[in-house]
């Protein structure tokens, strides 16, 4: 800007500028887009989440709280976002919390039978184990995916996560009659799992 | 509500009690680690859930706690399991002829 400019020139300038900056502005708006860009994407599903947990710790819906959480989730999901990637597999729509709930459902059902099966071996006398590891293989690729199904595996009836190779997961039985080969155990362990984590998981 | 809560934790306390037996009864590493993690995880939600009955105000907390346990559970006993296979543990197995000479 030279000296020699009118101070009308300058507002008209000035104008210039604050008119570029809000065309930018939302121009950047503009290209927040959920579906496609995944730091974006990771950034609100991080801030939801830890929003809800916030929500859980706190125990009240007083406005303050409401506003902190939301800028201490938001800050927090913004640091993180770009190591987030795991959050990258998740489907979201619609129907995404209904097919939680409906895991969540088969889930509970597992443990309940798990416990009561873990419980009639452990009292039994005879203790009627026939415990071997059989391999599982998966169709979930992503690693959250594997993690939730992993983790299932462990908590169902007689059977314990030991280790995941690529896709193949590997199986600790306490009751390995249905057969050994990897057919039959994936049959028998994962894939009603799988069937309802694929709903909303890679 | 105060019956129901104890229900509750009575049943919780049992199944912590039978993963308690189910260490000491179970032939080897593997076995021991799926009788503590599945009785582990059921007894602690279940004491919470009769900890929810008693005080029901405290019920988001106690469901965060809920969620924590059962995420950190099985990927605790998992992993267990894991170092005991990297280090070259067979699992038990029962042998075949002394079955069948019974």
């Amino acid at each position: 800007m030279t000296t020699s400019d009118t101070p009308q020139t300058r507002l008209k300038k000035t104008r210039q500028h604050v008119k570029r900056f809000n065309h930018q502005v939302s121009a950047q708006y503009r290209k927040i887009d959920i579906k496609n860009e995944p730091r974006q994407r990771r950034f609100v599903i991080a801030t939801l989440s830890l929003f809800i947990i916030w929500l859980l710790l706190v125990g009240t819906l007083s406005l303050s709280e409401i506003v902190v959480g939301l800028i201490v989730a938001a800050f927090t999901a913004w640091l993180s976002s770009e190591h987030l990637a795991i959050l990258d597999h998740l489907k979201l729509n619609k129907m995404t919390p209904i097919h939680v709930l409906r895991y969540l459902g088969v889930f509970g059902v597992a443990l309940l039978r798990a416990n009561l099966d873990m419980a009639r071996r452990v009292l039994s006398p005879r203790l009627p184990i026939n415990p071997a590891l059989v391999e599982v293989q998966t169709r979930l690729k992503s690693p959250l995916g594997q993690l939730i199904l992993a983790n299932s595996i462990t908590l169902t009836p007689g059977t314990l996560t030991v280790d995941i190779i690529g896709d193949h997961l590997q199986v600790h039985w306490v009751d390995s009659t249905p057969g050994k080969d990897l057919k039959q155990a994936t049959h028998a362990i994962a894939e009603s799992f799988e069937r309802h984590l694929q709903e909303f998981l890679e | 509500m105060i019956i129901i809560g104890n229900i509750f934790i009575l049943i919780g306390t049992a199944f912590l009690c039978l993963g308690a037996l189910g260490l000491v009864r179970m032939p080897d590493v593997y076995n021991r680690i799926q009788a503590g993690t599945k009785a582990t995880t059921l007894g602690a939600l279940s004491v919470l859930l009769g900890v929810a009955f008693h005080h029901p105000d405290w019920l988001p907390k106690i469901l965060l706690i809920a969620l924590f346990i059962l995420l950190t559970s099985p990927v605790a006993s998992s992993t267990i399991a894991r170092a005991a296979n990297r280090a070259g543990l067979r699992p038990f197995t029962i042998p075949t002829n002394v079955s069948e000479e019974k």
